[in-house]
């Protein structure tokens, strides 16, 4: 036991279905320090964070809480115990006012349950004007303003009085001069002994206001080091590794026309002037980190939303995209990045969700299905794609992540498009099938298509990308061919 | 199923197989009730299970049923159709104007009755899918709506005098079969083919089965959405027409409350308010549950107000079961 450390977890594990998101992490927050987590996306940041507010239940491992071992059962045992946590994506009560949402679910009231308003405005004001904040406590929180809606919240925990406050990407949505004023306000919660994590891909903050580091990768730990021991490039290093050590299946093959090629696509607030080319035979893959505006550029492309500027070529002809169809027209075929929101019907059969963009070659002159030659194309594929289900007419749901992904690409190759858009491919899918996905996008450009293909996985993105466009707050920062990248460098080039 | 179809080592391992007793009742459970209902009925009365009370029961819920098949397609997109009965009503003033004695021929009185049908839908599909209103309040304006024209078409009177050959429709047989019913089921034959075997039945699935992927996947579905409410409406007004022809007079209080019947109809038949899943063979099973209950109730002299109850228990358990298969996933 330290007295130094609020917050001490030892040996901390949890599965999920087909992936260990952690594996034996170590994390130890002392009192009244900012303390920065950092990984790539996927490494295991969200995960540990739920369980240290309750909303997870660790596999193994235990969590010491002010030198206690402590049990969380939901996050009413973490506010209880004085943990709060700044969502990324806020979640306050729109249509209710700022007091109101200040002390939702604790309001003061009087017998019978009857709230007493007047009370609970003057405590909010009392509250804001302790902190610094100049927020009305009578305005509708959906008039607010992000950075001062994060206000609210931080204003909340306090009230609370939290001494653990999670932050998680606190300044992805909010301008240069409201990061100042955040900052000055973790300032002062430090001063006042509040302890708080940091969660954030933004170097220049870690390294401005953070007292130590943990870094994890791949839902391991790396290592925890104080601020003063690291700079950016020692930090980046720890991020990604040295070694890769899937192995990846990728085969040479011929490159041959540009198939499509993109000028200037701009969408406002999400990403500007991108430009960039694939061509037959080619794996391009664009890299970047969440929220880097790379799956709005291929929405942009396939015509979910349409881009404000900016031209695309389909064969060296001018392509007018509006909306998938449009696309589809053109011979593009796009597998979103989530496949339960954008890409399976999931009340629906193998066999519907395969044939549904190519329905038109498998009606005869009256209109109808040909029963037959639907079960033949779609049973070839299932084969083909060694996809795992007791038969055609099977709920997709019912499969597993890694079949279902396989029967949307199923989808997309029944189109038969020269460009073939894949967004997340593996996302969330065991090791197997990964594999079989990766050889299937080698044999596909063998054949002469053109993949784009967007991944988070740096490991994904060096071990199946002919070329690589690295993007970053909606910016192309550069691209390197294959023999060239590395993950330092894509890194490098995220962080310049 | 066919040869084509099993593909693949299987492993089912701990799987219920295609035998159980769960999968027989989720997926015959609905057909089960409709029988053990008519045993149970045949053994309380001694005039249910006769050749004509049978045909009775599907001859009253041949018009329900018509309009419960076009709300199921509204329903597997998640939608809703609230105006089913009231474009009955307007169907129906419309139509007994022009089938007086000698005045117009048949095939025109029916195409204009099913062309009231087809507008109202199309007007409900253009603002559901064009506005991107939420179908409830768009049918429940053209209920209304479309009441109070049938009512201001007539000044709210009855009209009688229809020729026999309108009347045929509603009141005759063919081969010893009431034409309602051949019409019925007819109109499910149709719908069956329509749903299950056309590009227009798969994407009205892939649209309520995920709507943001069916955009992706290359679906307009705009388009698709007003041909189907036009199809729904274009149902109703069949349904019109034959309740007009059946009661002899063109009522602009006919098809009261239909629509729920017929909404009632598709969920007890499987039809699933969360979209993607519905059948022509589940609704009209619905329809036929619904039949068998007030008729057996009727020959029992149960008083039509528990009848009433009854009803709105059985619809309540259709959706509680439905509710809880779908959260079993």
């Amino acid at each position: 036991m330290n007295p130094d450390y609020i917050l001490e977890l030892t040996n901390i594990t949890k599965e999920f279905p087909g992936v260990k998101a952690l594996d034996n992490i170590q994390l130890k927050v002392r009192k009244g320090t900012v303390h920065a987590l950092m990984g790539e996306n996927g490494a295991g940041k969200s995960t540990l964070m739920k369980i240290i507010f309750g909303i997870y239940t660790p596999d193994r491992g235990t969590i010491k809480y002010k030198g206690e071992e402590v049990k969380l059962s939901g996050s009413k045992d973490a506010l209880r115990l004085g943990i709060s946590m700044i969502h990324q994506e806020l979640t306050p009560v729109p249509e209710m006012t700022v007091a109101e949402n200040l002390f939702l679910g604790r309001e003061p009231t009087k017998s019978f349950g009857w709230i007493r308003k007047k009370k609970m405005v003057e405590d909010a004001r009392k509250l804001f004007d302790s902190l610094k904040i100049d927020i009305d406590p009578n305005a509708r929180m959906a008039d607010l303003s992000i950075a001062n809606m994060q206000m609210v919240e931080i204003a909340a925990a306090v009230s609370r009085n939290a001494d653990l406050i999670i932050m998680d990407e606190p300044t992805s949505a909010i301008t240069e001069r409201e990061v100042e004023r955040l900052f000055g306000m973790i300032a002062s919660l430090k001063a006042k002994g509040v302890t708080i994590i940091y969660i954030s891909h933004k170097m220049d903050e870690i390294f401005r206001i953070c007292d130590e580091i943990t870094v994890f990768r791949d839902g391991q730990f790396v290592g925890s080091k104080p601020a003063g021991e690291l700079n950016p490039e020692s930090l980046i290093q720890m991020m990604v590794g040295r070694e890769i050590k899937q192995v990846f299946h990728k085969d040479e093959a011929p490159i041959g026309e540009v198939l499509l090629s993109v000028k200037n696509l701009t969408r406002k607030g999400k990403f500007r002037k991108v430009s960039f080319e694939v061509r037959s035979g080619e794996i391009l893959g664009i890299a970047g980190l969440m929220g880097s505006g790379r799956t709005e550029v291929v929405e942009s492309l396939f015509g979910i939303v349409p881009p404000d500027e900016g031209e695309i070529f389909v064969k060296n002809e001018r392509a007018h995209i509006r909306s998938p169809q449009d696309a589809i027209r053109y011979k593009m075929g796009l597998l979103t990045e989530d496949r339960k929101a954008t890409g399976a019907f999931l009340p629906l059969s193998v066999k519907d969700n395969m044939i549904v963009s190519s329905i038109d070659g498998y009606l005869n002159r009256a209109g109808l299905l040909k029963g037959r030659l639907v079960n033949d194309m779609c049973g070839a594929f299932v084969e083909r794609l060694n996809i795992k289900t007791p038969s055609l007419n099977q709920q997709i749901g019912r499969l597993s992540g890694g079949n279902q992904q396989k029967v949307l690409l199923a989808r997309w190759l029944l189109s038969n498009p020269d460009v073939l858009i894949l967004d997340e491919p593996t996302r969330g899918i065991d090791v197997g099938a990964k594999a079989e996905i990766h050889k299937l996008m080698s044999r596909l450009a063998k054949t002469g298509k053109a993949i784009v293909m967007v991944s988070s996985e740096l490991p994904e993105i060096l071990g199946m990308s002919d070329r690589i466009v690295v993007m970053h707050e909606g910016e192309k920062k550069g691209e390197l061919t294959r023999a060239e990248a590395s993950q330092e460098k894509i890194m490098e080039l995220v962080y310049r | 199923m066919n040869e084509s179809t099993v593909v693949t080592e299987q492993k089912l391992g701990g799987r219920s197989g295609p035998f159980t007793l769960a999968s027989l009742l989720s997926r015959y459970g609905m057909l089960l009730v409709l029988i053990a209902l008519m045993i149970l009925m045949s053994l309380l009365t001694p005039t249910f299970l006769t050749a004509d009370n049978l045909l009775n029961i599907v001859r009253q819920m041949s018009v329900v049923g018509i309009v419960a098949i076009g709300v199921t397609f509204v329903i597997i997109t998640t939608g809703i159709d609230l105006s089913s009965g009231s474009v009955i009503a307007l169907v129906s003033v419309v139509v007994a104007t022009l089938a007086h004695p000698g005045e117009y021929p048949l095939v025109l009185t029916i195409l204009a009755g099913l062309g009231i049908g087809v507008l109202t839908g199309l007007i409900n599909g253009t603002i559901i899918a064009k506005g991107k209103i939420a179908p409830f309040i768009v049918t429940l304006g053209m209920m209304t709506a479309a009441r109070g024209a049938a009512l201001l078409y007539t000044g709210g009177r009855p009209i009688g005098n229809l020729s026999d050959s309108f009347r045929f429709i509603g009141q005759g047989s063919l081969l010893g079969i009431p034409v309602p019913i051949l019409i019925f089921l007819f109109v499910g034959v149709v719908s069956y083919l329509l749903l299950n075997k056309t590009k227009f039945g798969k994407y009205i699935y892939a649209i309520g089965g995920n709507e943001q992927a069916a955009r992706i996947a290359g679906i307009n579905v705009d388009k698709y959405k007003i041909m189907l409410y036009a199809y729904a409406g274009l149902l109703s007004s069949v349904a019109g027409i034959i309740l007009t022809s059946r009661i002899a007079s063109g009522q602009p209080t006919a098809g009261t409350m239909y629509e729920l019947d017929a909404i009632a109809a598709a969920v007890i038949g499987g039809t699933s308010l969360a979209g993607g899943i519905g059948t022509i063979g589940g609704t009209i099973i619905g329809a036929l549950i619904i039949g068998v209950m007030n008729n057996g109730l009727d020959l029992l002299n149960v008083s039509s107000y528990w009848q009433q109850i009854l009803k709105g228990a059985i619809i309540t358990t259709a959706v509680l079961i439905d509710s809880r298969k779908n959260r079993r996933k």
